[in-house]
């Protein structure tokens, strides 16, 4: 039997789903097919609107269509009151946040893709009119839409997708693991992130990691350096294999010379600092690699900083090679 | 009289409401419901002005480049500097890979699945139909095989941005001072292979011939000559379902066209000028960005003091849902006070394309003449970027260094895929204490406006037949207000920014 999936967007840009599209594979409806994924119903790809759609709703509510996985895409919006009349689905009158508390009731997977479904992410930015948060949390408390206890059909908590936007690959991998069985609370994270991409760091596989090794910087956009000490990345503490599983083809946005601005964390919408600038308390970056004692990290940088090769400092300033690495030859016989 | 109310729409970005009133069986009056508020407007208060170009993107998940691009010609304004030749280049070629991705999007996976609806069952085309463009979703059967292609083909295309942005949607490669992201001379030929595969899945499948041929096409009579000689191709279908359905008279739209201009040159010059199109008129004229106004007298937000409707630069957002007499969450913006279409028409229509200018002097601005000119523009920016491509100078710089101003205000003017997009900012204490955005479909599916006037979907949905046949169990429907919807390409999570 195929997995039954239900798509409904709320207070998000959309991105997700735009996301989706990119997957890497020549034939995306064909690939869901063979992975035992059925589309109930998609806002972008199903050609059923309005009643037909008010009409499936219903027959999921009611038992009669099976719902396995509720995929919600987007911030719950709450306000204007408490009264989630900034989302009215349209042609029902209803606010979303009463259609997505009742279906989640109804799903065995209740699943939030992306991370304003997960926390709230930039749907719930200050000054948040608009009441925003996430399916099962706001920003890092649990909570949320559905509440901290509340679990699926399955006994799963709501699995949290989370990433501004997500890479297809998480949400399809989730898909297909829920569909062969093997995705369980011990695949998901205290978070409730599926852990397959996050534990590892955006940091794995970064291009930057030998100028990062030296504390070779990067000093405005488009250098080729270390963007975490003085361009805002935090790239060593987020949990995302973006480098591994790299964006549309070659991609990832430290690869593209910009902060990591860790979007798989709860409020990362509002660090407290700009975005673009690495806030730091005496010269030294506040956010360090989480699980590295500070005193090594300082003694280690002033060490390598000192041992840095002169390809390495002068590259790291450059927007492309201009001292290539050294070619060794032997001296002929 | 009875009163009909459609939504929720799918295959339009984010969420719709059309309420409509139906005389003798055909529309009589609509009124265009944005059900969704998200105020991004006032979340951009008191942050780092280059914080917008983190945020922005997050408006639209469908044309997040255009959202950066507009922050960033708005900031470059406040900051006082010009991006270096290769930051314009990767940006306009980020944003025309953007701008084709969604009319590609657009013309396989949202618009086209429509005619495979139960109400064309007997039409005898509707076999072919299913079989290229059935939907992807719901029951998929064994059609779809030209929107599948599509979606193929539109992954490996964004590879352009993956490589230049990093990532879409919501790339931050997009600066002030240019780009983040050097371009090597490898990776320029491997992009030079991303466009060729475009390239070769329009020529092949779209149009049947050579693009640069299509974007020749200068009148009507030209456009069914090619789709004689080339009957196979998508193109040609979408003519003989038009002429079935009759596109040509389907929902014309208000008769004035704004455009914000589209990709600067190597002199500085846009391909596509900015301006304003009168259908009465020869020529286009001059757009004076002064006379833009927003009225919020039927929208869910507070009315200035007097009521008036107000610049962006003076305009405010304050959500109020229990306005009497409002029904959207999208403002009214206003043109000289006149309601304005805007997407590739209009863009076409200013550019002084003949073949669009042919098709709406017969039939005026209705969905056929939407359609066509989304196709067209994809055999035109193909070749434009191209050129772009090739003017990118691998070992020359692609950012310029700049410092922030204490205080400044700045406009940002572009194109989006759906029309022209506009932002408004003001630095004070070095941080943005003012921001108003206009999108696209905030022009095109505006509510009525102070004087009453209705916005450009509600008058272009006068008069459609409510032509679904209804059962019991299922209210009063109409193809033909799907059609007339979807042909302006809609971005509703725009519309509520």
């Amino acid at each position: 039997m195929a997995l039954n999936v239900l798509w409904l967007q709320s207070g998000g840009c959309g991105g997700c789903s735009m996301s989706l599209l990119c997957a890497d594979t020549p034939d995306l409806p064909a690939q869901l097919h063979a992975g035992g994924i059925h589309l109930l119903w998609h806002p972008a790809l199903a050609l059923a609107g309005q009643h037909e759609l008010v009409q499936l709703l219903n027959a999921c509510l009611d038992g009669s269509q099976t719902l396995d996985v509720l995929c919600v895409e987007g911030a719950l919006l709450r306000g204007p009151n408490g009264s989630g009349r900034f989302h009215r689905m349209a042609g029902t009158g209803l606010p979303m946040t009463e259609w997505v508390r009742r279906l989640s009731q109804r799903a065995r997977y209740v699943m939030a893709v992306g991370s304003c479904a997960a926390w709230g992410g930039f749907s719930a930015s200050a000054p948040n009119d608009t009441e925003a948060c996430g399916l099962q949390f706001e920003d890092e408390h649990r909570g949320g839409l559905l509440g901290a206890d509340f679990t699926a059909g399955s006994g799963l908590p709501v699995i949290n997708v989370a990433g501004c936007p997500t890479h297809p690959g998480w949400v399809i991998d989730t898909w297909m693991m829920l569909a062969d069985g093997s995705l369980n609370r011990d695949s998901l994270d205290s978070l409730g992130r599926p852990r397959f991409y996050t534990d590892q760091l955006v940091h794995h596989a970064c291009t930057r990691n030998e100028y990062y090794e030296y504390k070779a910087s990067a000093a405005q956009p488009s250098d080729l350096g270390c963007l975490m000490e003085n361009l805002g990345c935090k790239g060593t503490q987020a949990h995302a294999d973006c480098n591994i599983r790299l964006w549309n083809g070659q991609g990832s946005c430290v690869r593209a010379g910009y902060a990591c601005i860790s979007c798989t964390a709860p409020g990362f919408q509002d660090p407290g600092h700009a975005f673009h600038i690495t806030p730091k308390l005496a010269g030294i970056p506040i956010g360090l690699p989480s699980d590295m004692p500070k005193a090594w990290f300082v003694a280690l940088a002033s060490l390598s900083k000192s041992a840095t090769p002169r390809r390495v400092k002068v590259n790291s300033h450059s927007d492309h090679v201009v001292v290539p690495p050294m070619t060794r030859r032997k001296p002929p016989r | 009289m009875t009163r009909v109310i459609l939504g929720p729409f799918n295959r339009v970005e984010g969420d719709l409401e059309v309420q409509l009133t139906v005389r003798d069986g055909r529309v009589h009056e609509a009124h265009v419901t944005a059900p969704m508020y998200r105020g991004f407007e006032r979340m951009l208060l008191g942050h780092a002005p280059l914080d917008a170009l983190t945020i922005v993107p997050r408006i639209c998940g469908i044309c997040s480049v255009s959202q950066t691009v507009a922050a960033a010609q708005a900031l470059a304004q406040a900051c006082q500097v010009q991006m270096p030749p290769n930051g314009q280049w990767a940006t306009q070629l980020m944003l025309a890979c953007e701008n084709l991705a969604d009319h590609l999007t657009h013309f396989y996976v949202f618009f086209m699945p429509d005619f495979t609806r139960a109400v064309y069952a007997h039409r005898p085309w509707v076999d072919e139909a299913r079989r290229r463009f059935g939907a992807l979703a719901g029951h998929p059967g064994a059609g779809g095989a030209h929107n599948r292609a599509a979606l193929a083909v539109r992954a490996r295309w964004f590879e352009l941005v993956g490589t230049l942005g990093g990532k879409w949607p919501h790339t931050g490669a997009i600066m002030p001072g240019g780009s983040s992201r050097a371009l090597t001379g490898s990776e320029r030929v491997r992009l030079r292979m991303r466009m060729r595969e475009m390239r070769a899945f329009l020529q092949d499948t779209l149009f049947g011939g050579a693009l640069e041929d299509v974007a020749a096409l200068d009148s009507l009579l030209a456009l069914r000559a090619w789709c004689q000689q080339h009957p196979d191709s998508d193109l040609a279908f979408f003519m003989t379902l038009a002429d079935d359905t009759a596109l040509a008279e389907l929902g014309r739209g208000p008769d004035h066209y704004l455009s914000h201009g589209a990709y600067p040159v190597d002199d500085g010059c846009l391909s596509w000028p900015r301006g304003v199109w009168h259908a009465a008129s020869t020529q286009p004229e001059p757009l004076h960005a002064l006379h833009i106004t927003e009225d919020t007298r039927h929208a869910w937000y507070s009315d200035p003091p007097g009521g008036k409707a107000l610049h962006p630069m003076d305009g405010h957002t304050l959500p109020d849902a229990d306005k009497p007499g409002a029904y959207s969450w999208n403002k009214a913006p206003r043109l000289n006070g006149q309601v304005i279409q805007t997407g590739a028409l209009a863009r076409q229509l200013v550019a002084g394309h003949p073949l669009l200018h042919d098709v709406t002097r017969r039939h005026g601005g209705t969905v056929l003449a939407r359609v066509l000119a989304r196709l067209l523009e994809m055999a035109r920016i193909v070749p434009l970027m191209e050129h772009g491509l090739d003017r990118i100078e691998p070992d020359a710089p692609f950012h310029r260094p700049h410092s922030l101003p204490q205080q400044a205000e700045g406009v940002g003017l572009i194109e989006a895929a759906r029309g022209a997009l506009g932002h408004w900012l003001r630095i004070d204490d070095a941080k943005l204490s003012h921001y108003q955005i206009i999108a696209p479909t905030s022009w095109n599916f505006s509510p009525r406006d102070a004087h009453g006037v209705p916005g450009a979907l509600e008058a272009a949905l006068v008069g459609a037949p409510m032509d679904e046949p209804t059962s019991s169990d299922a209210p009063a429907d109409s193809v033909a207000v799907q059609h007339i919807v979807r042909s302006f390409d809609p971005c509703m999570v725009c519309t509520v920014h």
